[in-house]
């Protein structure tokens, strides 16, 4: 609750201070103090809620448990990690700092609601207030042919499937008399379900399908995150992402726990086909970002399996996979924005150039792989565990073990060009102490994620 | 306690490695060996007295994970063959230069600590984290001082055995979520677990788990990674890969498969062990029409590895026992070949035994060397070699399995056919005329050292075979009940 006021102030004020201060490290250095502080405020709304007793709010259109404020506090972390490692780039995207923080600070917004929300209209408004300033910042650098087109792209892409969701929420409100998901879930019942119901959570599927950029509604992932400024797609392939996999989970886990029969296996074969065409496409790319961006669909993919399977473990399973994917692929995208040359080539003999650099972009790379001992493999473990409880979709979990197996390809290609090839790659700027700093703690959490995950699960 | 020393001197001293420049890298990776090797001959010496030593702690337990060991017989035997293997080829390094030594020896040290580990771990999530651990600097020690095609050599080795440990995870996720609980991981509840499912779930989870350890040992037809990977790695690396890494493959089967899934492993025991002897019959062939030396090296340890993997799933108590013995033996023989190899290619400058040539005239200790190894490799009596093979066979003839008269005579060719291709290699090799005009010189006092302890360990364990014998025998009657 007061995480959602203070991100909202916070956001806000960045607007006002870019009118004031001139000074980019200044705003930059405010944004990061605003975003440490909004942590420590999810910290305090954690610590102040019961664990046992799940606070409803507005007329019960939010419900905050203690899950949920946990997810939010971890996403709020991964965020503060993201501009202490990176809001320095921001100043290089465009004039307007100060309005690149206050969108993140929206973004934000939209996915506490995401987390939170108990009616369908939460769900609707925090999608919404989550996709607009990431259409904003798709076209933040906007002398950039490829940057506009992402955010048109992105923007008409993603006001498509805002329709399909809205459709998707009037045929469930149609079958059920209601917007609120505790109810839908007492109304809805395999025996005597109506066909607008059904139709109506396959839109649902579809509309957050295309948010997570799950298959076949994942085309617009390259584009929009290669024409992105590298600055922002680090953030919205990961964080953004993983705020809409949790409503995801929310939404089918508790409206939609007695249709599993109808969904199951239809979310089984989307995640089997985003794992395929993720796993299968980045092995052909030549630049090291689309690579990035083609990954994030494999990644979904995994994600998917939280989705799928019905049991505690899945919750566990998310929190660790936001967690864990989330803070490697930020990290990947810190080094991968110091480099000038985005293709594999510009990579070569970055071990002989910069040691440093190519050990953390091994760290993370390694997670991303799901190497054992980093954050990734835990976070693989535990979604294929909650699938192997489910039980029935063995198949799905040999698949994506073969898919596992390919996505070491293209990870170890970045590995392979950084230690055993030679080249002079060329840096956009020097690697400060501080850079330094940020990014040994970002590999310790990903290394501790891999050896104690139940820290990441210590507050559930 | 002393087992956790185990993995934690090599891993400590690997990761301070790093950080140390020039050869003080070479004396700390010596002296931590040498540590290492202390510790595990006291865990081994223990066994002999007192019941085989434990360590357990709470690791993961919403995992149902412990980090626990347990050093029984055959775990301290493997412990003892990594810390002799890995001393020895430290000492043989010591008047040999690598580029970045800091890096090299603390990938060996890393790697070495994964080998205890997967040799110690008595839970499952554990053993599939060193078994991980194992792997990773050896992918990064072999790309980067290898040999010319080593990137897509060693990409391949390792996009193979890593697809094959993701199946393994997949059996054993699957067995700890049918019984879960705070110690869903450990080796008595997998067994439990494993060998109460039923006939038909049991059938397929055998591949699950067996594709993994079969990929490392490596059998017919998942062998393809090994010649080209052995030939690319640099010999330090090569003999932690073929004595040692091979020996996981082993190792995990008789701990990790052959107690778990019993019925699935009586169904597929038939396939399996046509598979071992087919490869026998293959890798020695190959052997036999190879010019290099790495290579026929490399495919005469295919052989010797598919005759251990047969007698495992051939379920008879002596052969078992023989395979806790061969794993020992095939380990120290194989380290010998490597270093002789290593010798030959320094000086002489190349493997191609066709232009070698005449080294008993110009190193005679080196041929001696080389003469007794290799007659230890074809198991001549009197030899390790001989105690370890000649149980084997025991064990393939009084195996409780369809043909196995059939399976041992042909498994039988595979020693005929490594006399040929190993006494051709020491002809081609030892005698003859000189055919370079290199002058060799003979063993340097650590290549001497190195090569002494192998040999005394040969015709050690070939006259007196009984502590190795005791040291096992526990263990191999409990494998076959």
């Amino acid at each position: 609750m007061n995480a959602i006021i203070a991100t909202t102030v916070f956001g806000i004020l960045m607007m006002f201070i870019g009118l004031m201060v001139n000074n980019k490290k200044t705003v930059t250095s405010l944004a990061a103090v605003f975003f440490l502080g909004l942590l420590g405020v999810n910290i305090y709304d954690l610590a102040t809620v019961p664990a046992d007793a799940p606070q409803m709010m507005f007329n019960n259109m939010l419900r905050m448990d203690h899950t949920s404020m946990w997810f939010n506090t971890l996403m709020t972390g991964c965020t503060a990690l993201y501009i202490l490692l990176m809001g320095k780039e921001f100043e290089k995207v465009g004039t307007h700092v100060a309005e690149y923080f206050a969108l993140i600070f929206f973004i934000l917004c939209g996915l506490y609601l995401l987390s939170t929300f108990n009616t369908m209209l939460m769900l609707f408004i925090g999608i919404e207030i989550m996709s607009i300033p990431q259409y904003i910042l798709a076209g933040s650098d906007k002398r950039n042919l490829k940057s506009s087109e992402a955010s048109l792209k992105y923007f008409l892409m993603g006001a498509f499937s805002t329709g399909i969701l809205l459709m998707g929420i009037t045929l469930l409100y149609g079958a059920s008399r209601s917007f609120n998901i505790q109810d839908m879930v007492s109304v809805l019942h395999s025996e005597s379900l109506s066909p607008l119901a059904l139709a109506g959570i396959m839109f649902i599927v579809v509309a957050l399908g295309f948010k997570v950029s799950a298959a076949p509604m994942h085309t617009w992932t390259p584009d929009v995150y290669d024409g992105t400024p590298t600055a922002f797609t680090a953030y919205m392939a990961t964080v953004v992402k993983a705020g809409v996999f949790y409503a995801f989970m929310r939404l089918f886990h508790v409206a939609f726990a007695n249709l599993g029969e109808h969904w199951i296996l239809i979310i089984a074969i989307i995640a089997a086909a985003t794992l395929l065409v993720g796993n299968v496409t980045a092995v052909f790319q030549q630049s090291v970002k689309r690579m990035l961006a083609y990954s994030s669909i494999a990644q979904a993919g995994f994600m998917l399996f939280a989705v799928i399977a019905v049991n505690n473990t899945a919750w566990n399973a998310i929190m660790i996979y936001a967690v864990a994917y989330s803070v490697a692929t930020i990290g990947v995208f810190s080094v991968l924005i110091k480099l000038k040359d985005y293709t594999y080539d510009g990579f070569n003999g970055l071990a002989q150039k910069n040691p440093f650099l190519a050990f953390v972009a091994t760290i993370f790379l390694f997670s991303l792989a799901g190497i054992p001992l980093t954050g990734g493999f835990m976070a693989k473990y535990y979604v294929l565990t909650a699938v192997v409880e489910q039980g029935n979709l063995l198949w799905l979990v040999i698949f994506a073990l073969l898919m596992a197996a390919i996505s070491v390809y293209y990870y170890f290609r970045v590995i392979i060009a950084m230690y055993f090839k030679t080249g002079e790659p060329e840096l956009t700027s020097p690697v400060t102490m501080g850079d330094k700093v940020m990014m040994l703690v970002t590999c310790a959490i990903v290394i501790l994620a891999g050896i104690a995950p139940q820290i990441l699960l210590s507050h559930m | 306690m002393t087992l956790v020393l185990l993995i934690l001197i090599p891993l400590l001293t690997g990761a301070l490695s790093f950080a140390v420049k020039g050869d003080a890298a070479k004396g700390l990776a010596l002296i931590s060996t040498m540590a290492t090797l202390a510790i595990s001959a006291i865990v081994s010496a223990g066994n002999y007295t007192a019941p085989p030593a434990t360590f357990s702690c709470e690791w993961m337990p919403q995992l149902g994970a412990s980090f626990s060991l347990l050093a029984d017989g055959m775990s301290s035997m493997l412990c003892l063959l990594t810390g002799i293997v890995m001393m020895v080829v430290m000492i043989s390094q010591v008047n040999k230069d690598v580029e970045r030594p800091g890096s090299f020896y603390g990938f060996m040290l890393l790697a070495q600590a994964g080998l205890m580990g997967v040799f110690l771990a008595s839970d499952a999530l554990l053993f599939y984290f060193f078994w991980e651990l194992a792997l990773i600097p050896v992918y990064f020690l072999c790309s980067q001082w290898g040999g010319e095609k080593r990137i897509q050599v060693t990409f391949k080795f390792f996009v193979y055995t890593f697809l094959g440990s993701l199946m393994m995870l997949a059996g054993l996720i699957f067995l700890a979520t049918r019984n879960p609980g705070a110690n869903a991981y450990s080796w008595a509840n997998i067994v439990h677990t494993g060998a109460s499912l039923p006939v038909g779930q049991q059938m397929w989870l055998f591949w699950l788990i067996f594709i993994a350890f079969a990929i490392k040992m490596p059998i017919f037809p998942f062998h393809t990674w090994q010649p080209d990977t052995y030939e690319q790695s640099p010999t330090p690396v090569t003999i932690v890969l073929s004595a040692l890494m091979v020996k996981m493959g082993l190792f995990a089967v008789l701990r990790w498969l052959l107690p778990v899934l019993p019925a699935g492993v009586d169904y597929w025991s038939n396939t399996v062990i046509v598979l071992s002897v087919i490869g026998i019959v293959y890798a020695s062939c190959i052997a036999i029409v190879q010019t290099d030396i790495k290579r026929l090296v490399a495919y005469s340890s295919i052989a010797h590895m598919g005759l251990m993997c047969a007698v495992a799933f051939a379920h008879n108590g002596v052969g078992m026992h023989g395979i806790m013995v061969q794993m020992f033996n095939h380990g120290i023989n194989i380290t010998g070949m490597w270093l002789i190899v290593s010798m030959i290619e320094n000086r002489w400058g190349t493997r191609d035994m066709t232009k070698l040539g005449g080294m008993a005239s110009t190193a005679p200790q080196m041929a001696i060397a080389l003469v007794i190894i290799s007659l230890a490799n074809i198991a001549l009596p009197l030899t390790n070699g001989f105690v370890g093979e000649f149980m084997l066979f025991n064990g393939l003839f009084g195996g409780a399995f369809a043909n196995h008269m059939t399976v041992m005579v042909i498994a039988g060719l595979g020693i005929i056919l490594g006399a040929v291709y190993t006494l051709n290699m020491i002809q081609k090799t030892a005698y003859g005329e000189a055919t370079t005009m290199v002058i060799a010189k003979d063993l340097s006092i650590n290549e001497y050292v190195g090569l002494a302890i192998i040999i005394t360990l040969i015709l050690f364990l070939g006259f007196y075979p009984k502590p190795l014998l005791d040291l096992t025998a526990s263990v191999a009657g409990m494998i076959v009940h």
